[in-house]
């Protein structure tokens, strides 16, 4: 019985290599995928109204009575790292949904992987060790080298995954937004509706392999290469304002105008702009990101500009169903995708704050919030 | 080596000047006849104005440069300083534009401090410089990462940025004219003057080609080398206000920046034993390798194949310029 059971666990460990590393790679470029993020974007969203971070696009209700205990509860977070202003001001979202269900929340404890696989695995067993943990939720560094903790932690308590994946449907539920299939495509649309014939297009990538990153752009190259646009090249910017100015300068220089800057992420997307300023060219149509900087600029210069999010308020609900868990109440699942808005000129307005921090992501569901502005560094 | 000293000061100073810069100032021009004929618009007023803003830092870093290896050593460090300058700007102005000139003081001063450090772990440790400096490359570049937590956090004022950014318009002839373009002329003048019109200049070279007999003939060879590396540090924090002006905070602003700023001094004539090297010629390497790297960019090579082009033309470069002087002197 032994032997068979672990030569059971390893094939299954190699089978589930296999999914990690070849298969994975392959899927960047999912048709099927593409198409599912397609039909999300078109569906409405269940849930109460205004408040998107507790809204579901499709799928399934989870029943979650087996994890019903007494309250208050004692939460646990393994975060992947707070490295970059989007984790930021996600955690700092969490951190006050705790505190505004602390009546069920005795205690929300927290260790930081700083971008480390092995700092976080070691993290989650901790947690689990520790008997401290009434759920434990997990935000990825990897999603390969992470699974085999997630599913050794899913084995003694419930578990919540968030932002990015595991391989493994053990988790309550996994949330995320629509994702990067669905960033690609309202991104790519926009370039190709507003480019004028023939128009030059600057595609600019942070950094090649992360599947987030990966699918905004092969969903976007998709539909270009389907309305023949011309992409005169797509470049990585290792998410590096000074890098990112110099490669749009060069393709100025190289072809006199660039029509449309596509970006796979809009941390950079003002510096690509000020190298249009600084070669006195006319700004270019732009994809960017819910950062302040770029709001006010696309505001302030009236620029033919959207605004696709990968929201900071999916940090929010997995404090919210976690309690929702624990009381045993029926959650979105075993994916629970989370509406992914974008910001048009339409409703710009509405998410250009000057009393933000450049860095803050306007899509971050906080205004209701204890504690906002001052606590994400506003004034 | 005191007969290249002779040869460089007494035996024909024009002949020797025309040596050491003609070949940079050679190939400048045919590397910009290049970028002009795949892209006109650098050999109009403002093209060339922008070409200049851009050669800036490399040609700030250059002129700090030339006094390190003309006194006969390296100096590794700057790229880092470079890096730390940007780092530290967005860290201490915190996006408060009334904290810049503080903030810049503050910058100068860690400058001073790092060129401090390496001119007397060279002077008085006896370490090579090459090894001293690279230790406070990677000491340098932990502490920038240390202080903004591994990525680039916050923003620069736009009165820091200025520096790297702002265009004079309407200007006669010219029509913009890049504040960055100014900043290069006064520093380049400074240090054309320090290297080539005091005292402490001629002891550099002093020191540089034979620091025995400098020492012997009265120079305080210690005093010489410091002086060296805190204008080489000075420089770096210079060329780091310009581009975090030019392109904002950025991590990786200052990766190989060091190399590039010897490789621009070697390009122009300065010899890197030590003793020989013109503050104009480091100036005109600097704007041969911008150049250099504007056409490949034109060219439309992809990037690692551009760096390998730079690496073959810089070396040839080096070569044909060691040849060439073994010929002539």
């Amino acid at each position: 019985m032994m032997v068979k059971a672990s030569v059971a666990a390893m094939l299954a460990a190699a089978a589930l290599a296999g999914l990690a590393s070849p298969a994975f790679a392959q899927n960047f470029d999912d048709p099927k995928e593409f198409q599912a993020a397609k039909d999300m974007l078109a569906m409405t969203p269940e849930g109460p109204a205004g408040k998107p971070w507790e809204q579901h696009v499709g799928g399934k209700m989870v029943d979650t009575s087996q994890y019903k205990k007494p309250g208050p509860y004692r939460i646990c977070f393994s975060n992947a790292s707070l490295e970059n202003p989007w984790r930021v001001v996600g955690f700092t979202n969490m951190q006050a949904q705790v505190e505004v269900l602390k009546n069920d929340i005795k205690s929300f404890t927290v260790a930081d992987a700083q971008a480390k696989d092995d700092k976080q695995i070691s993290d989650i067993s901790a947690f689990v060790e520790s008997g401290n943990c009434d759920l434990l939720i997990v935000s990825p560094t990897t999603t390969a080298a992470l699974t085999p903790a997630v599913e050794a932690a899913c084995k003694k308590l419930p578990v919540i995954v968030f932002d990015r994946g595991v391989l493994t449907q053990c988790p309550v539920t996994f949330i995320n937004p629509v994702g990067g299939y669905g960033w690609g495509i309202q991104t790519a649309n926009f370039v190709v509706d507003k480019l004028p014939k023939g128009g030059k297009v600057l595609a600019l990538r942070i950094s090649p392999g992360v599947d987030v990153l990966e699918t905004r752009w092969s969903a976007a190259n998709r539909i270009f290469k389907e309305h023949v646009i011309n992409v005169v090249g797509a470049e990585f910017t290792g998410g590096d304002n000074a890098k990112t100015k110099q490669i749009v300068e060069d393709y100025i220089n190289r072809f006199g105008n660039i029509d449309a800057v596509w970006m796979d992420a809009g941390a950079t997307s003002v510096a690509a702009l000020e190298a249009f300023e600084d070669a006195g060219k006319p700004y270019p149509i732009i994809t960017g990101e819910d950062q302040e900087d770029f709001l006010k600029k696309w505001k302030e210069k009236s620029l033919t500009a959207i605004a696709p999010t990968y929201p900071t308020f999916q940090w929010r609900t997995p404090i919210i169903a976690a309690v929702e868990i624990l009381k045993g109440e029926p959650v979105s699942g075993p994916n629970w995708k989370l509406p992914q808005p974008t910001i048009t000129q339409a409703d710009l307005d509405k998410y250009v704050n000057d009393k933000m921090p450049p860095l803050h992501y306007a899509m971050c569901g906080c205004e209701d919030l204890p504690g906002y502005p001052q606590r994400w560094g506003g004034k | 080596m005191t007969v290249v000293l002779d040869d460089s000061k007494h035996a024909s100073p024009a002949a020797a000047f025309a040596r050491q810069i003609n070949f940079a100032v050679v190939v400048l021009v045919v590397l910009y006849g290049a970028v002009g004929l795949l892209q006109p618009s650098y050999l109009e007023p403002a093209g060339a104005m922008n070409f200049l803003r851009r050669a800036a830092p490399l040609a700030i870093l250059a002129s700090g440069q030339v006094f390190v290896l003309v006194s006969g050593g390296f100096d590794l460090s700057v790229g880092s300083l470079v890096t730390i300058t940007v780092i530290g700007g967005s860290m201490l102005t915190a996006n408060d534009p009334s904290k810049t000139w503080w903030a810049i003081g503050v910058l100068y001063a860690i400058g001073l401090v790092v060129g401090l450090i390496n001119g007397a772990i060279v002077a008085y440790l006896k370490t090579p410089s090459f090894i001293a400096t690279l230790g406070t490359l990677l000491s340098v570049n932990g502490a920038a990462m240390m202080w903004c937590g591994g990525a680039p956090r916050g923003y620069l004022p736009d009165n820091f940025r200025m520096f790297g950014r702002f265009m004079f318009h309407d200007v006669p002839v010219v029509k913009v004219f890049p504040l960055a373009v100014l900043v290069l002329a006064a520093v380049a003048a400074l240090a054309w003057w320090g290297l080539h019109g005091t005292v402490f200049g001629r002891r550099v070279f002093a020191v540089g080609d034979n620091p025995r007999a400098a020492r012997l003939a009265g120079v305080k060879v210690e005093t010489v080398r410091l002086g060296a590396f805190v204008i080489s540090a000075l420089s770096a924090v210079t060329a780091g206000v310009m581009l975090g002006g030019f392109g904002g905070v950025s991590v990786d602003v200052g990766l190989g920046l060091e190399l590039q700023a010897i490789a621009a001094c070697v390009v122009g004539g300065v010899q890197l034993m030590g003793g020989r090297g013109t503050v104009v010629g480091a100036v005109a390497g600097a704007l041969t390798l911008t150049a250099l790297f504007t056409l490949l960019t034109l060219l439309g090579l992809p990037q690692p194949l551009k760096e390998t082009a730079q690496g073959l033309i810089l070396i040839a470069a080096v070569a044909f310029g060691a040849w060439r002087r073994r010929r002539v002197g």
